[in-house]
């Protein structure tokens, strides 16, 4: 369980936008998927790039590059009673740095974040480890933190993986 | 124990005229007997000549388990060499792809090759005088891969000397690549938004079949198809149909629609779906598109290249391309339950940005690791390649509309559920299976 954040009054603390990243690795931990795909602001997307480095979504080609669409298609699809790879279902545990701000844009209402993390996805008896970084950019919407972008950088981005098919 | 070497009547026994025996797919001997014979005899992918467009350009990649360089020449040919120093037997090449110059040089204890292989130099030569090296392997520098041929930018190799030439082992089948080379205004194709590499724990077979099994899409993609299906239903009315639904929708097709579809079989197991219509048909118009097509030519040839619509293009043995898609899948075997599958995408030279941006989300919408309907695919292969260790029934059965007068190696246009694709492939299998294991029978 968690507990319910009141709406914010004013521009967001480094500490709170330090609890949001860590309250979402929990929520994808704790497989609260409905409401992880709330937290993406209507126009925002998830993106795992496949280059190191990479700047471009569009014409270089990307491991997810999600808008809210494709991943409530995702989350959908995980709880599917025909949805043979997830029988049984993976589950997933993320070990977070404490993130630190690296951006804070009042006026812009822009926020940004960077999390070192270790990723374990895990389905019967294999369990795999990765190591990435998380950058949110953040807004607030009507009183709420919200996620213009997660972007996930694996630390071998470019490396040959069998199927990750939770979120990191 | 071997059961299969130097038994060609043993590996000949594997393939019925509608089954195939497990051991195809689960048996580590003849996994070996593929690397050393199929992969030897047949014409195998290595690359796209455009990885490496300037002098001294290289590329490492391999052919069968055999790791290779492809590398462009001085006078602007393209070479592959075995990717192995003569002298201690050193991979030469540092990086997966880059520019070694004028020359290769080994890391360990540089000696050093022309970009066609041969042997440069050795430093401290004086020590090799009187010692007969040039009677020795090593004078011979990297050793060449002899049969190689590079049609309009793709670049395969044979490395052995029997087997066919390569205009007699593809033939006609050359046809969809020329389709997907000709969808560019200019005749020419890239790579382009780098390669997509996934792991599977399977043999690399069950992914080449996987290409023209035409009855598993609504099946098997139910999951993720499907829902895409569902969800974008509960979209708000009147909003415009995203590119992603478009790419997952056909999936769902009727088996109807896949017999309708066709499969055209090809000599020495190449195949494809898709004769008439495919799930790639309906696809929205990219707009300037045609326009620039027709200019270069003509708007009736423009119309003929844009409208073949082939879905999956099996060549044999390991390489499936999508022309409407701009897209080559490779599937590299690593060992009998592993396969390494590389997925290519190539942009249509000075044709619209938006097209390589659809085919980039296909790519990582269907052949990712993060990909769901990569996961539907991927959960069946591994299923199957732990179900055959079943021994109380030990064959795959692909006999979906067999006919008793089917004939190996023709050109045949048939109905687009037929496993017939499937045969024509193990027939080829057997065919260059066997062909370099001497007159065993």
């Amino acid at each position: 369980m968690t507990r319910q954040t009141p709406p914010l009054t004013n521009p967001p603390t480094d500490q709170q936008l330090i609890d949001f990243v860590v309250a979402e690795a929990r929520m994808i931990d704790m497989q609260r998927f409905q409401e992880w795909l709330d937290l993406f602001c209507e126009d925002g997307h998830y993106w795992m790039p496949l280059e190191w480095g990479q700047t471009d979504p569009r014409l270089t080609c990307s491991l997810m590059y999600e808008d809210r669409l494709l991943l409530k298609i995702r989350v959908e699809r995980l709880k599917g009673n025909r949805t043979f790879s997830q029988k049984p279902k993976s589950r997933c545990h993320h070990v977070l740095q404490t993130p630190q701000v690296d951006l804070r844009d009042e006026a812009a209402n822009l926020y940004q974040t960077w999390t070192p993390m270790h990723y374990i996805e895990t389905r019967f008896d294999e369990q795999q480890l990765f190591a990435a970084w998380a950058t949110h950019t953040l807004c607030v919407e009507e009183g709420r933190l919200k996620i213009k972008l997660k972007r996930v950088d694996i630390v071998n981005c470019d490396a040959a993986f069998g199927n990750i098919q939770l979120f990191m | 124990m071997s059961r299969y070497k130097g038994n060609a009547d043993a590996v000949r026994a594997l393939v019925r005229e509608r089954e195939v025996h497990r051991d195809v797919y689960i048996d580590e001997e003849v996994f070996q007997l593929e690397m050393d014979h199929l992969f030897a005899n047949t014409w195998v992918y290595v690359g796209h000549d455009s990885q490496i467009p300037n002098a001294g350009d290289y590329f490492g990649t391999t052919i069968g388990s055999q790791p290779v360089l492809m590398v462009r020449h001085g006078d602007g040919s393209v070479h592959v060499l075995f990717n192995r120093c003569p002298h201690k037997g050193v991979r030469v090449t540092t990086e997966t792809c880059g520019n070694t110059g004028k020359f290769f040089r080994c890391p360990y204890h540089a000696w050093s090759f022309k970009l066609d292989g041969s042997l440069l130099a050795i430093p401290l030569k004086k020590g090799y005088e009187n010692t007969g090296l040039e009677e020795s392997e090593a004078i011979k520098g990297l050793t060449p891969v002899k049969h190689v041929r590079n049609y309009r930018g793709f670049v395969f190799a044979k490395l052995n000397d029997v087997g066919p030439d390569f205009e007699s082992f593809f033939g006609d089948s050359l046809s969809s690549l020329d389709n997907m080379i000709d969808r560019s205004p200019v005749g020419r194709l890239e790579v382009a938004g780098g390669v997509l590499r996934y792991l599977h724990n399977c043999n690399w077979k069950m992914l080449v079949e996987n290409q023209t099994d035409t009855c598993h899409p609504m099946v098997a993609h139910e999951s993720s198809a499907g829902t895409a299906i569902d969800v974008w239903k509960n979209a708000p009315e009147g909003t415009k149909k995203p590119m992603a639904v478009e790419i997952f929708a056909p999936f769902m097709s009727s088996y109807e629609f896949f017999e309708g579809m066709g499969i055209r079989v090809w000599p020495n197991g190449h195949g494809h779906t898709g004769v008439s219509h495919s799930i790639h048909s309906d696809y929205s118009v990219i707009p300037g598109y045609f326009e620039q097509m027709s200019e270069a030519y003509g708007e009736e040839k423009a119309k003929a290249i844009l409208d073949e619509n082939r879905h999956n293009t099996v060549y044999f043995p390991n390489v499936m391309i999508k022309g409407p898609i701009q897209l080559l899948r490779l599937f590299k075997p690593i060992s009998a339950n592993k396969t390494l599958v590389e997925s290519w995408t190539f942009r249509l030279v000075d044709a619209p940005d938006v097209l390589l941006e659809r085919t980039l989300m296909y790519n990582r919408l269907i052949n990712a690791p993060t990909s769901v309907v990569g996961h539907d695919d991927l959960e069946m292969y591994e299923r199957a390649q732990e179900g055959l260790h079943v021994d109380a029934n030990q064959w795959v059965n692909i006999q979906r509309l067999y006919s008793d007068d089917e004939k190996p190696d023709v050109t045949a246009v048939t109905n687009g559920t037929t496993e017939w694709q499937m045969r024509n492939q193990f027939r080829a299998w057997s065919k260059f299976m066997t062909m370099s294991m001497g007159a065993s029978s």
